[in-house]
C-alpha cells in the first residue's frame, strides 16, 4: 500500500519529463540565438529563431544581415549562436502541483487552528483529564488503542482520527524539542 | 485485564518519575523520548509485530553455543519489539551488523530449497540496489521541482507574466523579439508590479512601488514558510547535515527523516529561497534525499529493521542530495565521504556512486534550466593561469580561512545566544524581521536584488565582447581588430568602478546577514552564501589585479608572462576561487570542495588555483579553531557525537573515566538467576541507565552478559501478558539452564533471548586513547571494565563525549543526548 502510494508520487513527478521529452518538437520550446556585438557603427543585436540544432548557425538565424555580403563572414565570425531547448509543459505542470499542494497546506492550516478546536469544545472534559495526565497522553490513547483489541470500530474515518491524534501529538512533542526547549536545530 | 492496565500505568508513570527526577548522568530524555517510542509512529513499524527478524537476536560469536542457543530460542517465541531503540538514543552497531549476518545466513541456507527461497534471496540481494535507485529517482525528481519552483518565486516578487502566469521572467522573455543587446531582460509580456498597479514602468513612484511589492512578496513568503514549518513538521528547519552526521554516526532522532518533514522540508525551502533571504538549497536538499532514502528503505525489510543497514542507504542519499544540488555527482560521493558519513565501507561507495548517478539523470532529464546544464553557473573559458597569480589565488585562501573562522564564531555565539536566552522565544518574529531587514536593504543594490546563484553566474562570466552588464564595461579600443575570445586587458570604464562600489557594499552586507539567517527556522542552507561572498571577494580581487597589470605593466612579475595586448587576467577566475576558499575555509571541506567546483564550473585547467586557495583557507580556518560549521552546530546542541578526526592525546586510564566513581553508589548489576521480575523492575524503576551488567554471582563478580534496559522493559511486559503464571515473584533466569526451583515456586522466566552475550570489555588500566580508538572503530555505546577477571564498572559513549570535553577545557555538562 505504502509502496503504491510512493511509486505513485514518484511516477506523478516524473510522468511531466517524460511528456516534455515528447513534444520537444513543439515551436515554443525550441530556439536559436545569435548574440552579436557591436560592430563598426552597427549596435549590438539579438537574433532569436525557432530553428532546429542543424540550422542553428549565424546564417540562418541572423535576419536581415545588417551588412553587405562581403562583410557577412567578418561579422558573423563575432557572433556567438546557441542552441536551446526547454519544456513548458514540464514548468506548467510544476508551478501547478506546487501551488495547489500549498493551497492544500494552507487549507489544512486554517482548519487545524480555526477549525479544530471549535470541533472539540464538546470534548472539553475529556481535554481536561487528558491535559492533566498530559505525560500520559500518548501513552493513554495508545494503550487504550491497544486494549481495546478486537472489538474496536475499524471504520476509515475511525483509523484516519487515531492517526491524526497520534500525529498530532508527535508534531507537538517536536515542536516543544525545537521551539520551546530548543534542544535540537539550534 | 483492567487490573493489569492499570498496573502498566502505574509502572511506566513510576519509570517516568524516576527517569525525570534521578540525577544519574546517564539519565534519559525528559521523558519526552520515551513516550513517543512506545506509540507506532508513522515511521516506524517495528512495534506491529510484522517484523518477526530484528527479534531472534542472540548475540553468539559464532562457534559452538550458537546451535544450542537456537534450538532454544525456536522453543520461546522472538518477542516483538526487542533490539529496536528508543527516540533520541544511540544505536548499537555491532549488535545491528551481528543481525545482519544473521539474516543474511539464514536466507542463504535455505536459499536452495526451493524456487521461491531462490527469488527470496535474490530480491534480498537486489533490494540494496533498488532502494538507491527509488532514492535517485525521488531526489532527482525533487530537485527539479524545487529548482524550477523557485526561480518562479523568485521572479514574483518583480513582476509577472502575463501570457502566461507560470513563467519566470527569463521564459516570458524567451521567445521575444523586443529583447536588446544592451537590455536583454526587458520585453513586453513581463510586467513588473508598479506597472499593473499603477501603470508606470519608470520613474520615482514605480521604484517605489516596485520597492514596497517587492518587500510585501519577501515577507509573505518568509511568514508563510516559518508558519509552515512551526505548524506542520517542526524539524524540517535549519539545514539538516549536522543532525544528519549525527543520525549517521548512529544516533536516533524519529521523525526527522519522515513524510512530514519531507514534505514541509521541500515546500519550504522554496519559499524560504524566494523570500530573497540570504540562504541557500544545497544542505535542504540533502535532508530531502535522507528522508527519500529513509521513507524507501521502509519498504524492504532487510533495511527498515536494521539501523545499520538503514545508514548505509542514507549515506547514498546524502550523496544524491549534493549530486542534484551542484550538479556534481563525483562532488556528492566525496562529500558523503568527507562530511556526512561515519562509516563508509567499499559497498556504500559504489552505492552512493549509483545514487548520485541516477539522481542526476533524473534531473536532467526533467532540465529544469533549459539549457541542458544541471546548475546554473557553468562557465566555459578556457584561458591559462599564469604562475605569480598564485600569490592572489593564495590571498583569497587566506581571506576564505578568515572569513571561516569569523563566520563560525558569530553564528555560534548568535545561535547560543538564541537558544539560551529570550531570543528564542520569538522564531516567527525573528524570521519576519530578518527578511524584512533582508528585503529593505537587498532591494537599492542590484547586486543584492538578484538572486544569489544569478549573480555567481554573472560573477564567474568572463567578460568578453557579448556581455554588456555594468562589470564589464570597459573602455574599448575601437580601432584594435576584434578577436572574440582574446580581448585583451583593458583599463576599466566608470561602470566598472561603480559595480565595484556596489560589489564592496554587497559583500559587506551578505557577510553581516548571512550570520543572522543561517540557523533561523526555516530551512537554510550555506554553501551559495559562502559562495556569493567569494565570489565577489574574488571578482574585486581579479579586477584590481587586471587594471593593476594594464597600468603597470613593466613591473617586473606582469613583464614576464603579460605582453601588452595580451588576455593575461581573467577576473572570472579569481571568482571562482574566491568561492572555493570561501565555502572551504567555512566547511573546511577539502578535496570534495574541489571536485564540486570543477565540476561546477567544467574548469578542469583550474585544479592546481582550486587547490591551493582551498588548502590554504583550511589551514589558516584551523589556526583559529579545528571545526568546521557543522562540527560546531554538532557542540552546541550537544549531540552524542563521537568525532573520527579529533585526536584524543592524554594519557588518563580506563579506571579513571569508568563509572561508578568512587563516591558512587556501586554498580548495578543483575545477577544470572537469583532475581526476580520484582527485583528487576525495582531496579529499573530506581535507576535511569540505559543497560545492566549481567554477573554469576555478587560474590564471583564474573561477567555473563550485558542487558539493554529497553528490551528488559518489553520483555518482562510481554512475558506478563503472553507467558501462564508469571508473577512478581517468578525467578527471572539468564542462564541456559534454569536452577532447580521448590515445587511450589511460580514458574520462572527465561530472559536469556535478550541477553547480549559477548559484551566488549577492557581492563581498568587501558589507556583511555585506545579506548576512545575502540568506541570509535567499532561503534559501541558502552563498554565494561574488568579488574582481574571481575567486573569493575561501565563506560559509556556519553562518559567518553564528557571526559573528551573537559580535557579539552569545555563544558562537559553541555552533552545532552545519550
Amino acid at each position: 500500500m505504502k509502496l503504491l502510494s510512493l511509486v505513485a508520487v514518484v511516477g506523478c513527478l516524473l510522468v511531466p519529463a517524460a511528456q516534455a521529452n515528447k513534444v520537444r518538437e513543439s515551436s515554443e520550446d525550441i530556439r536559436c540565438k545569435c548574440i552579436c556585438p557591436p560592430y563598426r557603427n552597427i549596435n549590438g543585436h539579438i537574433y532569436n529563431q525557432n530553428v532546429s540544432q542543424k540550422d542553428c548557425n549565424c546564417l540562418h538565424v541572423v535576419e536581415p544581415m545588417p551588412v553587405p555580403g562581403h562583410d557577412m563572414e567578418a561579422y558573423c565570425l563575432l557572433c556567438e549562436c546557441r542552441y536551446e531547448e526547454r519544456s513548458t509543459t514540464t514548468i506548467k505542470v510544476i508551478i501547478v502541483i506546487y501551488l495547489s499542494v500549498v493551497g492544500a497546506l494552507l487549507l489544512y492550516m486554517a482548519f487545524l487552528m480555526l477549525v479544530d478546536p471549535l470541533i472539540r469544545k464538546p470534548d472539553a472534559y475529556t481535554e481536561q483529564l487528558h491535559n492533566e495526565e498530559e505525560n500520559e497522553d500518548a501513552r493513554s490513547v495508545a494503550a487504550t488503542a491497544a486494549s481495546l483489541g478486537g472489538p474496536r470500530a475499524n471504520t476509515v474515518l475511525e483509523r484516519v482520527e487515531g492517526a491524526q491524534q497520534r500525529w498530532k501529538l508527535q508534531v507537538q512533542e517536536q515542536r516543544k524539542t525545537v521551539f520551546d526547549r530548543h534542544k535540537m536545530l539550534s | 485485564m483492567e487490573s493489569e492496565q492499570l498496573f502498566h500505568r502505574g509502572y511506566y508513570r513510576n519509570s517516568y518519575n524516576s527517569i525525570t527526577s534521578a540525577s544519574s548522568d546517564e539519565e534519559l530524555l525528559d521523558g519526552a523520548g520515551v513516550i513517543m517510542d512506545f506509540q507506532t509512529s508513522e515511521d516506524d513499524n517495528l512495534l506491529d509485530g510484522d517484523t518477526v527478524v530484528g527479534t531472534h537476536y542472540t548475540m553468539t560469536n559464532g562457534g559452538s553455543i550458537n546451535s544450542s542457543t537456537h534450538l532454544l530460542d525456536l522453543l520461546d517465541e522472538p518477542i516483538p519489539g526487542v533490539g529496536t531503540y528508543d527516540d533520541f538514543h544511540t544505536i548499537d552497531w555491532v549488535r545491528e551488523k551481528c543481525k545482519d549476518r544473521e539474516r543474511h545466513r539464514r536466507i542463504n541456507s535455505k536459499k536452495k530449497e526451493s524456487a521461491w527461497e531462490m527469488t527470496k534471496s535474490l530480491y534480498d540481494a537486489w533490494s540494496g540496489w533498488l532502494v538507491v535507485t527509488l532514492t535517485g529517482l525521488a531526489s532527482g525528481a525533487l530537485a527539479g521541482l524545487i529548482d524550477i519552483a523557485a526561480d518562479w518565486m523568485t521572479d514574483l516578487k518583480e513582476g509577472i507574466c502575463l501570457s502566461a502566469l507560470w513563467y519566470n521572467h527569463e521564459q516570458c522573455c524567451w521567445g521575444s523579439n523586443e529583447t536588446t543587446f544592451e537590455e536583454r531582460d526587458k520585453c513586453p509580456q513581463w510586467k513588473t508590479w508598479a506597472e499593473l498597479i499603477i501603470g508606470q514602468a519608470e520613474g520615482p513612484g514605480s521604484y517605489i512601488m516596485n520597492y514596497i511589492m517587492y518587500i510585501f512578496w519577501a515577507l509573505s513568503f518568509a511568514f508563510l514558510a516559518v508558519s509552515l514549518v512551526k505548524v506542520f513538521a517542526p524539524y524540517a528547519c535549519g539545514s539538516g547535515i549536522p543532525e544528519i552526521k549525527t543520525i549517521l554516526s548512529g544516533f536516533i532522532i524519529r521523525g526527522y527523516l519522515g513524510k512530514w518533514t519531507l514534505m514541509i522540508k521541500t515546500i519550504t525551502l522554496v519559499l524560504a529561497v524566494a523570500s530573497g533571504l540570504s540562504l541557500g538549497k544545497e544542505g535542504p536538499l540533502v535532508h530531502v534525499a535522507c528522508c527519500c532514502g529513509n521513507i524507501f528503505s521502509y519498504l524492504f525489510p532487510k533495511y527498515s529493521t536494521n539501523e545499520a543497514k538503514k545508514r548505509e542507504v542514507l549515506s547514498a542519499a546524502s550523496a544524491a542530495g549534493v549530486s542534484v544540488a551542484f550538479g556534481a555527482p563525483i562532488g556528492g560521493v566525496l562529500f558523503s565521504l568527507e562530511e556526512v558519513s561515519y562509516y563508509f565501507p567499499l559497498k556504500t561507495l559504489w552505492r552512493s556512486f549509483f545514487a548520485a548517478l541516477v539522481a542526476a539523470f533524473v534531473l536532467r532529464s526533467i532540465n529544469p534550466f533549459g539549457n541542458s546544464r544541471l546548475v546554473l553557473f557553468y562557465v566555459e573559458y578556457h584561458t591559462p593561469w599564469y604562475l605569480f597569480e598564485l600569490f592572489p589565488f593564495i590571498l583569497l585562501g587566506v581571506f576564505g580561512g578568515l572569513w571561516g573562522a569569523f563566520f563560525i564564531r558569530a553564528n555560534i555565539a548568535w545561535c547560543r545566544r538564541r537558544k539560551s536566552t529570550k531570543f528564542g522565544k520569538f522564531p516567527v518574529l525573528e524570521v519576519i524581521i530578518v527578511a524584512a531587514i533582508t528585503a529593505v536593504i537587498a532591494f537599492p543594490n542590484p547586486y543584492t536584488r538578484l538572486n544569489t546563484s544569478e549573480l555567481i553566474k554573472e560573477l564567474f562570466t568572463d567578460c568578453g565582447p557579448l556581455e554588456s552588464s555594468s562589470l564589464c564595461d570597459y573602455r574599448n579600443d575601437m580601432n584594435a581588430s576584434k578577436i572574440v575570445d582574446d580581448i585583451p586587458d583593458r583599463p576599466a570604464g566608470i561602470g566598472v568602478y561603480s559595480a565595484i562600489w556596489q560589489l564592496c557594499l554587497a559583500l559587506i552586507f551578505k557577510i553581516i546577514m548571512t550570520v543572522f539567517t543561517f540557523g533561523i527556522k526555516v530551512p537554510s542552507g550555506l554553501f551559495i552564501p559562502s559562495m556569493a561572498i567569494g565570489a565577489i571577494a574574488g571578482r574585486i580581487v581579479g579586477i584590481a589585479v587586471e587594471q593593476l597589470a594594464y597600468y603597470h605593466h613593466d613591473w617586473f612579475i606582469f613583464r614576464e608572462w603579460c605582453e601588452v595586448g595580451a588576455d593575461c587576467i581573467t577576473p572570472g577566475l579569481y571568482a571562482m576561487v574566491g568561492a572555493a576558499a570561501c565555502l572551504g575555509g567555512v566547511t573546511r571541506m577539502t578535496v570534495s570542495l574541489v571536485v564540486i567546483v570543477f565540476e561546477l564550473t567544467g574548469g578542469l585547467e583550474y585544479i592546481v588555483p582550486l587547490m591551493a586557495a582551498v588548502m590554504t583557507s583550511k589551514w589558516v580556518g584551523d589556526a583559529f579553531g579545528r571545526e568546521g560549521i557543522y562540527e560546531a552546530h554538532i557542540r552546541l546542541n550537544g549531540y552524542p557525537f563521537l568525532d573520527a578526526k579529533e585526536e584524543f592525546t592524554h594519557t588518563t586510564l580506563a579506571a579513571d573515566v569508568m563509572r561508578p566513581r568512587r563516591n558512587d553508589p556501586p554498580l548495578a548489576v543483575l545477577t544470572q538467576d537469583n532475581m526476580t521480575v520484582d527485583d528487576i523492575e525495582n531496579m529499573i524503576n530506581e535507576t535511569s541507565y540505559n543497560g545492566f551488567p549481567v554477573i554469576m554471582s555478587k560474590e564471583s563478580q564474573r561477567l555473563v552478559g550485558f542487558a539493554l534496559r529497553r528490551d528488559l522493559t518489553i520483555a518482562i511486559e510481554s512475558a506478563r501478558k503472553k507467558q501462564e503464571g508469571i508473577v512478581g515473584s517468578s525467578r527471572v533466569c539468564f542462564a541456559q539452564h534454569t536452577p532447580s526451583l521448590p515445587a511450589e515456586s511460580p514458574r520462572p522466566l527465561k530472559l536469556r533471548s535478550i541477553l547480549d552475550m559477548s559484551p566488549f570489555t577492557v581492563t581498568d588500566h587501558t589507556p583511555m586513547e585506545i579506548v576512545v580508538d575502540i568506541f570509535r572503530k567499532l561503534g559501541l555505546r558502552q563498554c565494561l571494565v574488568t579488574h582481574n577477571g571481575r567486573l569493575l564498572g561501565i563506560i559509556t559513549k556519553k562518559d567518553i563525549l564528557r571526559h573528551m570535553a573537559q580535557t579539552a577545557n569545555q563544558d562537559p555538562a553541555s552533552i545532552m543526548f545519550n
